[in-house]
């Protein structure tokens, strides 16, 4: 250690901590803290602005509700419809403390299931006021018109998704997210009639504008005219998703990138747990170089498929229907008896990674396990998974060209989810004052690992029922002085914005965008992906550095700025996830524990399970940005469980 | 394989546009079809001509995003998005031809993006229930029959992607009118709006530009959701219904 420098990548700050969430008893804490947030006179909303960036689940919601509320929202995304966001992919569900099941389901046993699945690596009071808000979503979701699937007595039906034991998911078929975004889209358009909400479409933020220490707009790029524009407002939300496509391939569309955030970063947000990523067992596997993404299916499929390899690895390309059973190895049943194929996706990823090692893989460059259904068809019947699964399956057959009603699909692990984001405290707020983040962009309610169909809870219930009442208690502060359009703050970040495209334009390297987002991804998911190891992650970081050297120097992106121009906003959010890559790799380097997603091979029990090392990592790590040519600074907050007790956690 | 492209590439909105002719020698079945333009888009920029723009975002047939005329069809040869289409329904030595959805109410914005916000202004207009967040009743407060859920939940899976339109002689969006009025429809939640809805979506679609129907068919073809030409004979009853009581 020399400097301060911490094996060589970072230095510590001071340690960190949320002063927004009442104590006492959790039930009460949030009902507190909703009671303590003032009140904003009805006739003074509508002289309190609010930009919202996203327009997913997370901020179509918020953006619903705080113009239903009366303030004026200017909301932002870079598809050409706020229904196109990504959340519109989600397929298998949403969870709910509804209990219709009455299989034992409660408020605290979400909350305390959440807690476990994150592997105790989130805050107590954030996950307790999800499981409480849950129930209010599926109410406001059915009031919408959501088309919940329900039982032929009319009312809602439930499944059970991964790290549970009880039903408490809602689904809309296999197309959940489609259906919750639609309604939250409905709102939000009744919203922009109203006059309440102003809807900027294929608008990419591209900085964040601070005055005075407080978020007072953005600057964003209109991407038909190519006009560089400068929103302000009271407060600025940033629900712009999540970063997968830092591995290139991923489950996440096309366009999602960390820009928005990482340029909040680089204003002086913290990033918090940045290498927390979700790796998704049951995604279509990878079928040549062209791949430009990765499509899931759905966890809902392992409550009635069944996950399994040949046991004896010479007849991995064999026709599975010819593979008698006893000469199957259905290793999550075997290793798992008590939750099966229905482990927590880390688990099961990982378990998928070992046997494909073990040379047990099959399809393609054998990185596939089989998920089967024929007992499932000879169970229900055909019609019976057809109506349950019937988009799936077509899908895959699309994708693959095999039928999975005939043979077993293929499946392998993918990127799919980042619980890591910007750091925000009890509020959402950040810890710059007036920067709030919900949805998937911030880190806040699933720790280490994410349960499945716990995402859009999270999203809606940031969204409609957590930040428009905390916002409350800033904008209650409100209205905040005026900002000159030409205030230097402003200045700097049009300047730099405007800098940033001109030089993306001049370059004339000869390496394309796409060539470097490859590269990049083949290192992180190589590096920073189902295993991380000491020397894997320092490897990684000089691989990137060189990465990011060559992209600022060697880029080629043609066309010009004023108009359409698909690769420079490409190179604009490329070169965001190279920098985040690094702090990735360097946040997975620090963290010597595996917990959850992240598995460190220096850390796991006798039988190969993830270790946690409570006594020194039972924190959340949350970076501040050092300066280009200086390292990001670590300032840690202590994870204190009064309510649960912290376990190793056991699926067998 | 090797495929021969013809593709619309116009430099912005209102300049004039033409079809240019690539060709693509290796071209593998298991590629989807955007995966080949990404392919030959490495191949221009290589060769330092401009790529071809083009909309995609989820590339799992869900965000609507995508949608190209292919050969003349909106979304290709299957019945799914273009995104989702893949290499293996086309053979080696095929040419091919790629084009925007043509319609007046979806200009042309460069080579293959076209502007859809018409769609949200519809949508603006009425498609949507009006509730605010906090106001729901419990959610088994009202159960709803198995079959209208499931009809409303079928309606519901539209895309907006605008094939129909595309597809449409007239350039009609009654498909995508239809399925939203149906989804709302079907439910109780959707009862207190239903005869202002159709009206003022109706309204809206007409003053943007869209056609008339003329009860073709062709949308229901071309939808890669497989909305059924049903919804569109709801949207008219909903209609008559709807002016008997004086909306
Ligand atoms: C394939 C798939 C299936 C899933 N299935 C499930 C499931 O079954 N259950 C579950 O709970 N979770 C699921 N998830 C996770 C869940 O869908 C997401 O975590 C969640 O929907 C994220 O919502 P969001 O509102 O935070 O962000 P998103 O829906 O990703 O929205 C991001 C928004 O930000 C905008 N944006 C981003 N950057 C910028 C910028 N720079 N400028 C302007 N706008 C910007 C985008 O335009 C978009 O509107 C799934 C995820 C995937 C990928
Ligand atoms: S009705 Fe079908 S074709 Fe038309 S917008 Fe909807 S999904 Fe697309
Ligand atoms: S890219 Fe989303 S539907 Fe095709």
């Amino acid at each position: 250690m020399t400097d301060g420098l911490i094996a060589g990548y970072f230095r510590e700050g001071a340690p960190i901590q949320d002063t927004k969430a009442p104590s006492g008893p959790i039930e009460q804490r949030w009902s507190t803290r909703r009671f303590d947030a003032h009140l904003v006179n009805p006739a003074n909303r509508r002289k309190l602005s609010v930009i919202i960036v996203g327009t997913g689940l997370a901020g179509a919601s918020a953006g619903a509700t705080l113009g239903e509320a009366g303030y004026q929202v200017k909301s932002f995304c870079y598809q050409d419809s706020p229904r196109r966001a990504h959340s519109i992919a989600a397929q298998g569900g949403i969870n709910a403390a509804k209990n219709y099941k009455e299989d034992g389901d409660s408020v605290f046993r979400l909350f305390y299931d959440t807690v476990k699945g994150g592997d105790y690596r989130s805050r107590e009071s954030n996950v307790y006021r999800l499981a409480e808000v849950s129930a209010r979503i599926i109410d406001q979701c059915v009031a919408q018109g959501v088309p919940f699937a329900r039982e032929y007595g009319g009312l809602l039906d439930n499944r059970s998704f991964g790290g549970v034991q009880v039903s408490r998911t809602f689904y809309a078929r296999g197309q959940t997210g489609q259906q919750l975004l639609i309604g939250a889209y409905q709102a939000l358009e009744r919203q922009i009639a109203a006059g309440t909400v102003e809807m900027f479409t294929r608008h990419e933020m591209l900085e964040l504008i601070v005055v005075d220490g407080r978020a007072r707009g953005i600057v964003v790029r209109d991407m038909v005219t190519g006009e560089i524009e400068t929103h302000l407002a009271d407060a600025v939300v940033l629900a712009s998703g999540g970063y997968g496509n830092v591995f290139y391939l991923s489950t996440n569309a096309m366009g999602c990138n960390v820009t928005a955030t990482w340029r909040a970063h680089r204003k002086g947000a913290y990033f918090g747990n940045p290498c927390y990523t979700q790796i998704h067992p049951t995604c279509i596997p990878v079928s040549g170089d062209h791949q430009s993404k990765l499509t899931l299916m759905s966890e809902s499929l392992r409550n009635d498929g069944r996950i399994w390899v040949p046991k004896d690895s010479a007849d991995k390309d064999k026709d599975p229907r010819l593979i008698p059973e006893e000469d199957r190895d259905y290793y999550l049943e075997r290793i798992y008896p008590s939750f099966g194929n229905l482990v927590p996706r880390d688990i099961a990823s990982r378990a998928a990674k070992y046997q494909c090692d073990a040379g047990k893989g099959v399809g393609p460059g054998g990185l596939g396990v089989y998920l089967d259904f024929a007992d499932a068809i000879k169970r229900m019947g055909r019609a019976a998974v057809e109506a349950k699964y019937g988009n799936l399956f077509d899908m895959y057959a699309q994708i693959t060209g095999e039928d999975p009603y005939e043979t077993p699909m293929r499946i392998y692990p993918a990127v799919h989810y980042v619980m890591g984001g910007l750091w925000v405290d009890y509020d959402l707020e950040s810890n710059i004052p007036g920067l709030f983040v919900a949805g998937e962009a911030n880190f806040s309610d699933h720790g280490a690992n994410r349960l499945g169909a716990s995402a859009l809870m999270q999203g809606l219930a940031d969204g409609y029922f957590v930040l428009p009442n905390t916002i409350r208690e800033y904008l209650s502060h409100g209205p905040y002085p005026q900002v000159a359009a030409d205030a230097p703050a402003v200045v700097e970040a049009q300047t730099a914005v405007k800098e940033r495209v001109r030089h993306f334009l001049s370059c004339n390297g000869t390496r394309t965008v796409d060539s470097f987002h490859k590269e990049l991804g083949k290192i992180m998911w190589d590096y920073c992906g189902m295993e991380r190891t000491e020397q894997g992650l320092t490897h990684a970081i000089e691989q990137i550095r060189a990465l990011k050297k060559e992209f600022w120097s060697n880029l080629k992106v043609l066309g010009t700025g004023d108009g359409i121009n698909q690769s420079l906003e490409k190179a604009g959010r490329v070169a965001d996830l190279i920098e985040l890559g690094e702090l990735m790799c360097i946040d997975a380097l620090h963290r010597r524990e595996s917990c959850g997603g992240h598995f460190r091979a220096e850390s796991q029990t006798e039988d190969g399970e993830a270790l946690r090392h409570d006594d020194e990592f039972a924190y959340v790590a949350a970076w501040e940005w050092g300066g280009d040519d200086a390292p990001p600074i670590l300032h840690k907050e202590d994870l204190v469980y009064e309510f649960v007790e912290m376990k190793q956690r056991s699926y067998k | 394989m090797k495929i021969t492209l013809e593709i619309w590439r116009q430099a912005g909105p209102g300049t004039a546009g033409k079809m240019v002719t690539y060709t693509q020698d290796d071209v593998s079945p298991d590629m989807s079809f955007l995966e080949m333009l990404d392919v030959l888009n490495e191949q221009l920029q290589e060769r330092g001509e401009e790529p071809v723009a083009f909309d995609s975002d989820c590339r799992e047939g869900i965000c609507g995003m995508c949608g190209l005329v292919i050969n003349g069809q909106a979304h290709g040869p299957q019945v799914t998005t273009t995104c989702q289409l893949h290499m293996r329904s086309f053979k080696d030595g095929d040419r091919i031809t790629i084009e925007p959805w043509r319609a007046d109410a979806f200009p042309v914005l460069k080579d293959l993006v076209v502007d859809r916000s018409a769609f949200d202004r519809i949508i603006q207009a009425g498609g949507f229930i009006s509730v605010n967040t906090g106001a729901a009743p419990e959610a088994h407060a009202a159960p709803v029959q198995k079959a209208k859920a499931d009809r409303a939940f079928d309606a519901a899976t539209c895309i907006g992607c605008g094939a129909c339109v595309a597809a449409c002689p007239n350039a009609a969006a009654m498909l995508f009118l239809g399925a939203k009025v149906t989804h709302l429809g079907e439910l109780p939640q959707g009862q207190p709006e239903r005869d202002a809805r159709v009206v003022k979506m109706l309204t809206q679609h007409d003053h943007e530009g869209f056609g008339g129907c003329t009860n073709v068919g062709a949308c229901a073809d071309a939808c890669p959701k497989e909305i059924p030409l049903d919804v569109i004979s709801q949207l008219n009853t909903d209609l008559r219904r709807s002016m008997a009581r004086g909306n």
